[in-house]
């Protein structure tokens, strides 16, 4: 009972809805669009440029478009259009799991969100759903299970195509989950601990350990350290595109090959929630990247929530008056706009990749995940080890 | 037949490895979304504002019109042969005399309707060379839509709208000099 009066718990929520609410939907939203735009632009095309604020069809209003900004409206666009569209389910599908593949899909994404810590502090609420100390395993053991909704949906819609995209999806996330949590170690070495907010603690005080001198602390043993951190860094987000199944690795999907693979079967909201799942677990995975390897929500000379660090000129004002805890709030919804901004910028680099490698084949995509990365992650290991335990 | 065999390429570590052909890839693809950004590749038109009209060449087939001549003399006699030879069968025509007490009288006949169905029209133009009058032409419209059936079939008034008038055609019906 004093757990539900706690103000933690309402906190809690009010997190919860606004990362959810406020910043993911959104995001995941408008990546689908700048997958689109991007994709066009690296094609010498324009893509959707016209279903501009105020949407185009309004009578009487011009229908305007510009070259570039012109498509902001079509996330509107495409939620009406999944909204009415028929929500179809073939005759011969498992009826149970065929309905509950989507929501296995859509819900782990959004569930590992709890973990990151995507901002500093706001008025001392630190900016992180569930500040557990086991953030990283977290992640891992429930990212892991949105395997399920891809294998189930494959498995329920009784039609060769869903089937094999679901089979080819199960050994493929498993192997490459082998890798990513191996590549994850070192991070775990250096900073001492798993603990999402500890992680981006550590690298607030010892530089980013992909960008070691982002503190202006100099040294050789931070030098070296940089090499397993970026080895780790490359062998974790190529592992991250197979978990997302991002091309080069979209071997469940893989349109040329099975239709549209495990959601071939599906149609309006229930596909819309893999593709939505699909674009969250990008946002997680880049949010996880983000936290491991490019200092979390920190940004040289940006101060922190409770206004500690940075050295960006900024009126300071007594503690305690309402100036002093204002301007510390502003900080903290920096520190978030920054988190998220790194994310977004990985998220395009996510999408310049997808558009530019053509897909593995599948004894290829095997070959790589148990012949390479799992060794160059474990040997990766004993490398940091070894570093930390010559410099310290 | 010969039998080649083609040596596989020694692969050096550092293609093996892909990451510098990936890299390398990228650059490839950043530079082109560069230079759409940049406004420097023009490839795309903009369709409903830009169009290719003032490019068409003249043989192109667009929608069958029929056409009057500079007499002002609607050419079509009504003798049915586009209608017979019109592969899917769009066009019907009823034919009707020609009042005698008109110029034209000499003609003995013209079209009472001449109906295309534009929903059936394949763009073929065996009624432009079919035509032993010059009267159907298929012209340079291409954007032939509509929201119900009925506004598809196009009618006589409709067809000599789109044909409007033609000049340059023999005047086999004129009287000898």
């Amino acid at each position: 009972m004093d757990y539900f009066l706690s103000s933690d718990l309402w906190f809690a929520l009010l997190k919860t809805c606004f990362l959810i609410f406020a910043v993911v939907l959104p995001m995941v939203s408008y990546t689908v669009y700048a997958e689109r735009r991007v994709s066009a632009l690296i094609q010498d095309r324009l893509g959707p440029n016209r279903t501009g604020f105020p949407l185009s069809l309004i009578p009487g209003v011009k229908n305007d478009w510009s070259p570039i900004l012109g498509g902001l409206g079509q996330p509107v666009a495409d939620a009406v259009k999944f909204l009415l569209k028929e929500d179809f389910v073939p005759a011969h599908v498992n009826k149970f799991y065929f309905w509950i593949a989507p929501a296995l899909s859509m819900m782990p994404a959004l569930v590992t969100l709890a973990a990151i810590p995507f901002g500093s502090t706001i008025m001392g609420v630190p900016m992180v759903v569930a500040n557990i100390n086991v953030g990283l395993l977290f992640m891992f053991a429930i990212s892991s299970v949105s395997v399920y909704g891809i294998v189930i949906a494959g498995w329920s819609s009784n039609s060769k195509y869903p089937f094999l995209g679901g089979i080819r999806s199960s050994s493929q996330m498993i192997s490459y989950e082998l890798g990513m949590g191996l590549s994850a170690v070192p991070v775990l070495l250096i900073a001492g601990s798993t603990s999402l907010p500890k992680i981006v603690d550590f690298q607030i005080h010892n530089g980013w350990l992909l960008m070691p001198y982002m503190n202006g602390h100099l040294g050789w043993a931070k030098t070296i350290l940089w090499i397993p951190a970026v080895i780790a860094f490359v062998t974790f987000t190529i592992s991250m595109f197979a978990e997302t199944n991002r091309l080069p690795f979209d071997l469940p999907e893989s349109e040329t090959e099975l239709v549209a693979g495990y959601h071939t079967e599906y149609s309006s909201m229930k596909f819309a929630l893999f593709f939505l799942g699909e674009y969250t677990a990008m946002i997680a995975g880049c949010s996880l990247i983000v936290v491991l390897f490019l200092g979390g929500y920190h940004f040289p000379g940006i101060p922190n929530g409770a206004g500690e660090g940075g050295w960006l000129p900024f009126p300071h004002f007594a503690p305690g008056t309402f100036w002093h805890a204002f301007v510390n709030a502003c900080w903290g919804l920096v520190n978030i706009t920054v988190f998220f901004g790194k994310v977004a910028a990985l998220l395009l680099v996510f999408i310049w990749v997808r558009w530019t490698l053509p897909r593995f084949r599948f004894d290829q995509l095997m070959k790589l995940g148990w012949l390479y990365l799992f060794e160059i992650a474990l040997v990766n290991i004993f490398l940091t080890a070894g570093i930390l335990a010559f410099t310290h | 037949m010969a039998t080649y065999v083609v040596p596989r390429p020694n692969l050096t570590w550092k293609e093996k490895m892909y990451l510098p052909a990936i890299v390398a890839g990228m650059m490839i693809t950043i530079k082109h979304l560069k230079r759409m950004l940049m406004g420097e590749t023009k490839v795309v038109m903009q369709y409903p504002e830009e169009k290719w009209d003032s490019h068409m060449p003249e043989h192109y087939r667009g929608a069958p019109t029929l056409v009057t001549d500079d007499h002002g003399r609607e050419r079509c006699v009504a003798c049915q042969l586009c209608e017979f030879i019109c592969p899917p069968r769009a066009i019907t025509i009823i034919p009707e005399e020609i009042p005698t007490e008109s110029k034209f009288a000499k003609v003995e006949k013209r079209p009472k309707e001449f109906e295309i169905d534009m929903i059936r029209c394949i763009y073929c133009g065996l009624c432009e060379e079919v035509c032993p009058e010059q009267a159907i032409f298929l012209r340079k419209d291409y954007a032939i839509t509509g929201t119900t059936r009925a506004e598809m079939k196009h009618d006589k008034a409709k067809l000599y709208e789109l044909g409007g008038v033609m000049d340059g055609l023999v005047h086999k019906w004129n009287p000898k000099k």
